[in-house]
C-alpha cells in the first residue's frame, strides 16, 4: 500500500461518514415523530465525529497541512470518494431507514476490522469508538426495517419500493479497486469479499423477519469512490460549502 | 363550592404557599391544572418549533465542530420538547390531544421562533439572546409549585446555560473576525434584539394572567422585572463584544441602579402573536407537514408494537392437548 492510497483509504471512510450525516442532518426538526428526530440527530452526530477523525488522519497521511475543515468544505465533487449509496436524497423516512440500514449493514463488517488492525493505530483508535456507535446504527435502522416491513400493508409496500430502489448502489460497497486491494493485502482493510459475504448474511437476516423481499437484481450503480458522483452530489456540497468559500478568510 | 371542595382549595393553598411540590396524584383546582397545561404545552411547542430557525443553519455551518455543536443543540431542544410534553402528560392530556392544538393553530409558541435567521451569527445571536432571555424565564421556574414541571426545569436549564455560552462564543468569534463577520454579528443583534425584550411578555400592567399564576407558586418574578435583569445583564456582554444594541435610549441610570431602555413596539408583539410575523406560516407548516408525512410510520410502529404483543400472548399460552 502506497502512501497515496492509505491516505485514500482515510478520505473514503471520512466521506462516507460526512456525506450521510450531512443528509441525515437535514432531517432534524422535520422527522415523524420527536423521539425520531432526536435519534436521526444521535446517528448524524456520531457520523459527524467519526468524518473529523477520519479527516484528521488523512490529513495527517498526506502531509500538507489540510485540516478536517479544509477537506470537508474545499474539495469538489470530484474530489470526494464516497459511496453513492450515501449521497442518496432523503426520501421520505422509508428510503433514509432502508439507506441507513444497508450503510449501517456495511459500515458495521468494515468498522469492526479497522477497529482490531495494527496497521495503522490512529485509525483504529477511530474504529474502535465508531465501532459501538455503528452498532447502535444497525440496530436502530434493523429495527425500523421490522417496523416498516411487519407494520401496516402500506409501510409494507412504501419500504419495499425504498429497498427496491436503493438495492443497485449498495452493490458499490464490493466493488473492489487498486486501493480496495492494496489495503486489504496490507491489513488495514478487510477483504471485500468476505465482507459481501457477512452483509449478506445480516442484510438477508432483518429482511426475513421484516417479511420484505430481497431484490434480486443483481445490478450496482458505481462511480462514487472514483469521484464520478449522482446529481445530487453538487447540490449537496454547494449547500454545505457556501460559507467557507464564501468567507475563505474567516474562521468561524 | 361544597365544604369538601372549599377544604381541599384551602388546604391546597396553604401547602403551594408553604413551597411544597404538587404531585401528579394530589388534589389541584381545576383552574391550576389548566394554566399548567396551557403554560408547560406553550412551553414545550416553542422546544419544537423552536427546532426550525437553527436547523436552517445545520447543513450550512462554516466547520466540522460548529455543524456538531449546533446540531447537538437542536437535538437538546427536541429532547426539552420531550421532557415537556411528558411533564404535561401527568396532567391528563396527551401528546397527540397537544399537538392538534399546535397544528391548528389554537396553541401559542414563543412568538421569538416566527422571526427569521438570515445569516449564520443569527447561531450565535439566538444562543446569546434568546436562550439567555429563556434561562431567565425558566430558572424561577425550577421552584415551580407543580413537581414534574420543576424538574423537567431543572433539565433543561443546565442545558440552556450551555447554550447560551456556546451562541455567546460565535458571537465573539464573529465580532473578533473580519469586517464581513463584523457586520454579520452586528446585523444579527440589530434583529434579535427587541423581539428578545418581547419574549418576557407585555408589562405586567397587561398581562393577563400574571397574579394568579404569581399566588400558585408558577410565577416568581414579573415580567419586567425579569425584562430589566435580562437587559442589565445583556448590556456589559455586548460592549464585551463591541457591537451596539440597536436603542438609542439605552443607558445606565444611577439613581434606579439600573439601565433605561426605549420603549417596546407591542404592535409589532401583537401582530406576531396574531399570526403576522414573518414566518409565523412557514414555521406552523413545516411542524404540520413533518407530523403529516410522519403518519405512515407512526401508524406502522404501532402496528407492529401491537402485532409483537399478540405474538407474545399467543406464544405463552399454553398448548391445548
Ligand atoms: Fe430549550
Ligand atoms: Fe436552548
Amino acid at each position: 500500500m502506497t502512501a497515496e492510497q492509505h491516505f485514500q483509504v482515510a478520505l473514503r471512510l471520512g466521506d462516507d461518514a460526512m456525506i450521510l450525516g450531512q443528509r441525515l442532518a437535514e432531517w432534524c426538526g422535520h422527522g415523524p415523530v420527536l423521539e425520531e428526530d432526536i435519534a436521526m440527530s444521535n446517528i448524524a452526530l456520531d457520523l459527524l465525529g467519526q468524518a473529523r477523525g477520519y479527516y484528521s488522519r488523512a490529513g495527517a497521511l498526506e502531509g500538507l497541512g489540510r485540516d478536517e475543515d479544509q477537506l470537508a468544505f474545499f474539495r469538489t465533487d470530484q474530489e470526494y470518494r464516497n459511496h453513492l449509496l450515501v449521497e442518496r436524497p432523503n426520501g421520505h423516512f422509508g428510503d433514509t431507514m432502508v439507506r441507513q440500514f444497508l450503510f449501517d449493514a456495511f459500515s458495521l463488517e468494515r468498522t469492526q476490522f479497522l477497529a482490531n488492525q495494527t496497521v495503522d493505530e490512529d485509525m483504529a483508535a477511530v474504529a474502535a469508538k465508531a465501532v459501538k456507535e455503528v452498532r447502535y446504527h444497525f440496530s436502530h435502522s434493523s429495527q425500523w426495517m421490522l417496523r416498516l416491513g411487519d407494520g401496516t400493508e402500506e409501510s409494507h409496500r412504501k419500504v419495499q419500493q425504498s429497498l427496491d430502489d436503493l438495492w443497485p448502489y449498495a452493490g458499490e460497497f464490493f466493488v473492489a479497486d487498486d486501493i480496495d486491494e492494496a489495503a486489504s493485502l496490507a491489513g488495514l482493510l478487510p477483504d471485500l469479499s468476505h465482507v459481501a459475504h457477512a452483509w449478506h448474511a445480516r442484510v438477508s437476516e432483518v429482511l426475513i423477519q421484516a417479511t420484505l423481499q430481497k431484490p434480486t437484481t443483481t445490478w450496482s450503480q458505481r462511480g462514487g469512490k472514483h469521484g464520478i458522483h449522482s446529481e445530487h452530489l453538487g447540490f449537496l456540497l454547494a449547500e454545505m460549502q457556501v460559507l467557507p468559500r464564501t468567507y475563505p478568510d474567516a474562521a468561524w | 363550592m361544597s365544604p369538601v371542595e372549599m377544604n381541599l382549595e384551602a388546604r391546597f393553598e396553604a401547602y403551594v404557599a408553604d413551597e411544597k411540590k404538587i404531585e401528579p396524584k394530589d388534589w389541584m383546582p381545576d383552574a391550576y391544572r389548566k394554566t399548567l397545561i396551557r403554560q408547560i404545552s406553550q412551553h414545550a411547542h416553542s422546544e419544537i418549533v423552536g427546532m426550525l430557525p437553527e436547523g436552517n443553519w445545520i447543513t450550512r455551518a462554516p466547520s466540522l465542530k460548529r455543524k456538531s455543536i449546533l446540531l447537538a443543540k437542536v437535538q437538546d431542544e427536541a429532547g426539552h420538547g420531550l421532557y415537556l410534553y411528558s411533564a404535561c402528560e401527568t396532567l391528563g392530556v396527551s401528546r397527540d390531544e397537544l399537538l392538534d392544538d399546535l397544528h391548528s393553530g389554537k396553541a401559542k409558541y414563543s412568538s421569538i421562533f416566527n422571526y427569521p435567521t438570515l445569516n449564520w451569527a443569527d447561531m450565535g445571536a439566538i444562543g446569546w439572546l434568546v436562550d439567555g432571555a429563556a434561562i431567565m424565564n425558566q430558572v424561577p421556574l425550577c421552584k415551580c409549585s407543580y413537581g414534574p414541571y420543576a424538574r423537567a426545569m431543572v433539565r433543561v436549564c443546565k442545558e440552556e446555560s450551555f447554550h447560551q455560552r456556546q451562541g455567546f462564543q460565535i458571537m465573539l468569534t464573529m465580532a473578533q473576525g473580519t469586517a464581513d463577520q463584523r457586520a454579520m454579528a452586528q446585523d444579527a443583534l440589530n434583529r434579535w434584539w427587541w423581539p428578545s425584550l418581547m419574549m418576557f411578555g407585555p408589562s405586567d400592567a397587561e398581562s393577563p394572567h400574571s397574579a394568579q399564576s404569581m399566588k400558585w407558586n408558577i410565577k416568581r418574578f414579573s415580567n419586567d422585572e425579569l425584562r430589566q435583569k435580562f437587559v442589565d445583564m445583556t448590556v456589559p456582554q455586548a460592549e464585551l463584544l463591541g457591537l451596539t444594541i440597536p436603542d438609542p435610549d439605552l443607558r445606565w441610570n444611577e439613581e434606579r441602579g439600573h439601565h433605561d431602555f426605549g420603549p417596546i413596539d407591542w404592535t409589532e408583539f401583537q401582530e406576531v402573536v396574531q399570526g403576522n410575523g414573518p414566518c409565523n406560516k412557514e414555521r406552523l407548516a413545516a411542524r404540520r407537514s413533518a407530523h403529516e408525512r410522519g403518519a405512515w410510520v407512526r401508524e406502522a410502529a404501532a402496528a407492529y408494537a401491537e402485532k409483537q404483543a399478540q405474538r407474545k400472548t399467543s406464544s405463552t399460552e399454553p398448548h391445548a392437548a
